[in-house]
């Protein structure tokens, strides 16, 4: 089986437009999460990671061609193109979309027509996508909620590794409307602050927005150091939208994404965890970290820069942690301050600098869906 | 060996297991011949009754796909999968959780709003816990989905899997499945490409 590497990969997102861009603003504690009044999407004020409405967004030709979700996409995505090598035309280079809601903020702003029933269509979105960067396949949407990043990534590594491609282009993005945010709030799911994952006091989401780019390869010529090792998807069994009473399902994933990797439990240097800041995932994961003897690993969440970015969360997440490994350095939890899970976790709280090699990347969503990932610096 | 143990598919106001028709009712409305489906084939699952029509459609194609076909005890729960896919996501969902918007939210709806729900309807019904993912693509792509199936069972992932496609837009609908075991003696066919595509045509 050929190895998989990491050529390149960008973070667009309210916090910059590259990834070295986002990580700076991580290791300065800065947060995209601010609070807005804006009655278009919420009669209550709420606290979000969004773009501005005069944040850059490349001219793409045609006037109103491409939707902001589509934008989000492009710009991603040609970031990352062109640090890399690997051509989009090339015939062993497959496109990966992974995202939750695409176009769906289009239901409240135009006639709902079949006209508009076609153009919210994901696949219409990939294939503008495709067509922009003349890829030659069809490209895949994977949509399995809050894994979507994740599986998208475990999806091109199998791709990959099972010959029928060489490169994989992978990309997701989410943008945030009243659809998505009056759903979590009526959930009750939403933080009136901004979120505090693994936090005693903590209440609920922040939700993001933003896009994320990782290419894949098994060309060792763009071989740049980090290697996509091994990957596994999980499901509860057990209810729509409440974590397992046990994290046995996510600890599964992460067990079995271990071995994949040739790795053991005390091989990993450090979790990215999913960490929305709900009191019942990240329960959930503590559970399943101590169930896959991880408990004394340095584990952060990443929401308290980004809010929860749906679609595009296991992508920007796991590019964070690829650019962890390259510098050794775990970015804290923010917003945490005193542990709120019942089981005691390593939950990071200061920015640590230390030889990283190997990174578990996880994550969990609406459907009883776990998935995790290992990242592995050379 | 290898091979596809069963299949299912519900379209055009029919019902259909290993390509012959055992249901029929046509010139209904959609919610009236899901619920037609359920009451002839006596299921007794009152979960059915609160889920969305997606999800109605792909959970009475998996019963019908798994009755008298499937011991699940043979394997494990991480064992079984469910492999999906569609070309409208869940946009008939969408199209009613956000007419509720304009009134009150409803949680209720808005938790289908996600394919993948339709996923655990199906593992929460009958324990499945191994990998599932949900792909949207413009049509049903059976070189792509007999392909990243067989990998996944010859990387030892999964030993069973329920694969396919289930599509809902309003009262169009479309849902052929079919069930691969890595291990059974005498499927009823091969696990080829050939066969995927002659049950996307036939059922």
């Amino acid at each position: 089986m050929p190895d998989v590497f990491i050529s390149s990969d960008n973070i667009f997102s309210p916090l910059g437009v590259t990834t070295e861009a986002n990580f700076l603003q991580l290791k300065n504690a800065v947060s995209g999460v601010k609070k807005h009044e804006d009655a278009k999407m919420s009669e209550q004020p709420f606290y979000a990671a969004l773009f501005g409405k005069n944040d850059p967004f490349i001219s793409t030709g045609g006037q109103n061609r491409y939707t902001k979700f589509e934008h989000l996409l492009i710009v991603s995505i040609n970031d990352a193109l062109q640090q890399g090598g690997i051509e989009a035309g090339d015939n062993k280079t497959i496109l990966i979309i992974s995202t939750t809601k695409g176009n769906i903020s289009m239901l409240e702003t135009a006639a709902i027509n079949p006209a508009l029933k076609e153009r919210i269509a994901l696949p219409v979105s990939a294939r503008l996508v495709a067509e922009h960067f003349q890829f030659v396949h069809s490209p895949i949407v994977v949509s399995s909620a809050c894994i979507s990043g994740i599986m998208a990534i475990i999806t091109g590594m199998r791709l990959i590794r099972s010959g029928q491609y060489e490169n994989a282009v992978i990309a997701g993005a989410d943008t945030i409307s009243k659809f998505i945010l009056s759903g979590f709030q009526a959930f009750q799911a939403v933080s009136p602050g901004p979120c505090k994952p693994f936090d005693k006091e903590r209440d609920g989401i922040n939700l993001g927005e933003g896009a994320g780019t990782v290419v894949l390869t098994s060309n060792r010529k763009y071989d740049r150091g980090i290697r996509v090792m091994g990957g596994s998807i999980s499901n509860d069994a057990n209810h729509l939208s409440a974590p397992s009473r046990t994290g046995a399902e996510l600890s599964y994933a992460m067990t079995r994404s271990i071995q994949e990797a040739h790795l053991l439990a005390k091989d990993i240097d450090f979790i990215s965890a999913h960490g929305t800041a709900t009191v019942y995932n990240d329960e959930m994961e503590a559970k399943a970290i101590t169930l896959s003897k991880l408990q004394s690993v340095p584990v952060n969440s990443l929401k308290g820069y980004y809010g929860h970015t749906l679609g595009a969360a296991g992508l920007i997440e796991s590019i964070v942690s690829i650019q962890s490994l390259k510098e050794d350095l775990v970015i804290p939890t923010m917003g945490f301050e005193q542990s709120g899970v019942t089981t005691p976790i390593n939950i990071c709280r200061e920015l640590q600098s230390a030889k990283l090699k190997n990174c578990l990347k996880t994550g969990s969503g609406f459907g009883g869906c776990n998935a995790a990932l290992v990242l592995c610096k050379e | 060996m290898k091979g596809i143990s069963t299949s299912c598919s519900i379209r055009d106001g029919m019902v259909c297991k290993d390509g012959q028709t055992v249901f029929e009712n046509k010139n209904t409305r959609l919610p009236e011949f899901l619920l037609s489906v359920y009451e002839y084939f006596g299921m007794n699952y009152p979960r059915f009754y609160k889920m969305d029509n997606l999800s109605k459609l792909g959970w009475l194609a998996a019963e019908v796909l798994l009755k008298d076909s499937f011991s699940a005890d043979t394997y494990q729960p991480e064992e079984i999968g469910i492999i999906l896919a569609n070309s409208n996501s869940s946009l008939d969902t969408d199209l009613k959780y956000y007419e509720s918007v304009k009134d009150i939210p409803s949680p209720s709806l808005f938790v289908y709003t996600l394919p993948n729900i339709m996923i655990a309807e199906i593992g929460i019904r009958n324990n499945f816990k191994g990998e599932s993912a949900f792909f949207v693509l413009e049509g049903f792509d059976a070189d792509f989905m007999w392909r990243y199936v067989e990998g996944l069972m010859n990387d030892n992932i999964l030993k069973a899997c329920i694969c396919g496609w289930v599509d809902l837009l309003k009262e169009e609908y479309e849902a052929v499945l079919f069930l691969v075991e890595k291990d059974r003696e005498e499927p009823f066919l091969p696990f080829t490409l050939g066969s995927v595509n002659k049950i996307m045509a036939f059922g």
